[in-house]
């Protein structure tokens, strides 16, 4: 490959580099402004804007704010053909806009299987029955009078990037990966309720169900449901939005999305696993051989690049560029991250900024000095067990291409030299 | 809350002991919870109690408790057969899921794909992927049919069953009547078709303790993209969706 060698050599942003980088972008600067368009040169120095120059709203105008309408992009997005109906169906977070590690309440990815409920909180009940020692039903005033606990933690559906086992299908991150939110939940640990009612010995697996036109059930192991679940009442602070399960939901830290029911009704205890749809037809992972894993609950480790990425192409020329992306793991903390410019051939470690939590997204940054040839950007992820994030050919290898779900295969983005980046594979 | 001397040391020992939070229940009760804390910890039965909220009635639980395992637990007293299960089926799902179990557009199909599991395009429908009878009675009876789930009577179910069955062989009898008592006998090909996820031990070799950094790979080319296979949604202006 004729770029291999620029690539190979491609620095860690060095200061004098950022330096050099700086001086340079300060020449452009007229350059990218013309490319980004004109905008309304009133409004620009040295003239004084008009947002200067009037009153604005009062307070109270916008009595629950929300964000400004030069943001109207920022949106979850659907793919109509992937479903046959929107209420049985999913939208994509846009990963590609955000930063740091939690996401917006309304910018969460949905996964509905029979629509949004819209659950009266005053006759909402949850129900704990089956193999324990005192049934309990509870009220949501009354779950809330239990001792709280506050966690920020990841929430992946399985499938996400469930389309891209094949080859590089979707021209975007929010599409490619966006089936994933992060936000602190606050609620009740599981296991103060089950000690409550007190599970009896033969207790091994939960039933839990939702109040949804779909009703979703799925079994869940004692261990996780006395280690570090949740019946979680509030996100990043305010009530479950509906379509995140108001008024309550079930959180199961670096377990498949799926589990996470959301309008939570009712907890039977029982002896065995039930085998329920989504734990059979779905949620189960064929492998080349015919025969299917089941119960992989847990979420591998797994990183992306957010930007740049397809929806958010480089805009400024080269120069100083930052790469932004996340990291996660379902079974513990983000240790390291590097990042490739040349498809995976050698690598660079990454920054992380901001919290390393256990099970929660965790942001990471490269800087560089961009020569404004083609890149071949990769992300890789190591936790604290050692796993590490795969390459796609490395993952086909042992899972074959039939298994849609858990794909946590390295991700490549084609950035060329106009700044435009594509969805690619390499090999 | 009353604080007298003999509570306030209950307190103290329930604090020291490890207990997350006091609801102020009578002394007793804390006391009891200190030596249970202690003893099992890690127990689920370890009766720390809040004494907030109720038992529900028998009732209240058996109007929410309609799932079934594998087992047969939990199956409801019925039965349904093929035949009736034709009529109520073509009523109900058809429009959906094919008068055949074919599907329609991308609605799920349920019959066929037998043998299809190795090759590239494997079909999962009941008759060639689930493994258990009771699961598509508890699926269906949880959330069909789509858009008013829980609207049949117990029989109709399981007569629907039956006649889902009925089109991937698993009934090859048009006369088969289903129960509550013959369900859970009915072995489905696909059972022993799973294993437990193997993670751990398959893919053992993704545990490294220093990732590759310098000439890990020969250099690569570009094999596949995104913009060939050209599904990717668009916004309205006609520019990749979120492309400012």
């Amino acid at each position: 490959m004729s770029k291999d060698k620029s690539l190979s050599s491609a620095p860690r942003a060095s200061r004098r580099g950022f330096l050099t980088a700086a001086g340079g972008l300060a020449a452009t600067a007229l350059a990218s402004q013309a490319r980004a368009g004109a905008g309304n040169p009133a409004n620009q120095p040295p003239n004084v804007p008009e947002w200067t120059r009037t009153l604005g709203e009062g307070v109270a105008v916008r009595p629950y704010g929300k964000p400004s309408k030069f943001e109207k992009d920022v949106i979850r997005r659907d793919v109509e053909w992937l479903t046959a109906s929107r209420e049985s169906s999913v939208s994509f977070t846009p990963l590609h806009e955000l930063e740091g590690i939690i996401t917006p309440n309304g910018l969460c990815f949905e996964r509905h299987h029979g629509g949004v409920a819209e659950v009266d909180p005053a006759d909402h009940r949850l129900m704990i029955h089956g193999l324990v020692e005192r049934p309990l039903l509870l009220s949501l005033d009354e779950l809330k009078r239990y001792p709280r606990v506050n966690r920020i933690h990841f929430m992946e559906c399985a499938a996400n990037s469930g389309m891209e086992w094949r080859g590089a299908q979707l021209n975007g991150c929010q599409f490619t990966h966006g089936m994933i939110h992060c936000v602190q939940y606050t609620g009740v640990s599981l296991r103060t309720l089950l000690e409550e009612t007190g599970v009896k010995p033969s207790g091994k697996w939960l039933l839990v169900e939702g109040a949804d036109s779909a009703s979703m059930d799925r079994s869940l192991p004692i261990e996780k449901a006395l280690d570090d679940c949740i019946i979680a009442y509030k996100m990043n602070g305010e009530a479950l939005y509906p379509e995140q399960g108001y008024p309550m939901r079930l959180v199961v830290p670096g377990w498949q999305g799926n589990l996470w029911v959301k309008w939570l009704r009712r907890i039977e205890v029982g002896d065995q696993p039930w085998h329920t749809r989504e734990e059979t037809s779905k949620y189960t992972d064929l492998l080349p051989n015919g025969k299917a894993r089941r119960f992989t609950w847990s979420m591998d480790a797994k990183s992306v690049i957010t930007s740049p990425s397809p929806q958010a192409p480089i805009k400024h020329g080269k120069g100083f560029t930052i790469v932004s992306g996340l990291a996660w793991s379902g079974n513990g903390k983000v240790k390291r991250v590097d990042v490739s410019l040349d498809g995976g051939r050698n690598w660079w470690p990454a920054r992380i900024d901001g919290p390393v939590l256990d099970k929660a997204l965790t942001r990471f940054y490269y800087e560089f000095d961009w020569n404004g040839e083609p890149l071949l950007l990769q992300s890789r992820v190591q936790d604290e067990t050692g796993y590490v994030q795969p390459s796609k050919a490395e993952l086909r290898k042992v899972r074959g291409y039939n298994s849609i779900y858990h794909n946590n295969g390295i991700q490549t983005w084609h950035v060329q030299a106009n700044g435009e980046v594509e969805n690619v594979e390499v090999a | 809350m009353s604080r007298s001397p003999k509570l306030i040391i209950a307190v103290a020992l329930a604090t020291f002991a490890g207990s997350v939070a006091l609801a102020g229940g009578p002394q007793e009760k804390i006391a009891a919870k200190t030596e249970a804390k202690t003893e099992a910890k890690t127990e689920a039965n370890a009766p720390q109690r809040f004494n907030i909220g109720r038992a529900p009635t028998v009732k209240e639980i058996r109007g929410w408790d309609i799932d079934v395992r594998p087992d047969g637990q939990g199956l409801p007293i019925g039965k349904g057969s093929v035949a009736q299960g034709e009529k109520l089926f073509m009523d109900n799902c058809a429009s959906c899921h094919g008068e055949f179990g074919e599907g329609a557009g991308r609605w799920p199909v349920l019959a066929g794909g037998k043998g299809s599991l190795t090759s590239d395009n494997p079909v999962k429908t009941v008759g060639s992927y689930w493994p258990y009878a009771s699961t598509l009675f508890d699926y269906v009876r949880h959330a069909m049919p789509f858009g008013s789930p829980q609207s049949l009577k117990v029989d109709e179910y399981y007569a629907l069953v039956a006649y889902v069955l009925y089109l991937n062989d698993v009934i090859t009898d048009q006369n088969f009547e289903l129960t509550d008592k013959n369900l859970a006998t009915i072995r489905m090909p696909n059972e022993g078709g799973f294993i437990m996820d193997d993670r751990a031990t398959s893919e053992k070799a993704f545990w490294q303790k220093d990732p590759c950094m310098k000439n890990c790979i020969a250099p690569v080319k570009i094999t596949g993209r995104a913009t060939a296979v050209d599904v990717t949604p668009e916004d309205k202006d006609g520019k990749p969706r979120g492309v400012e």
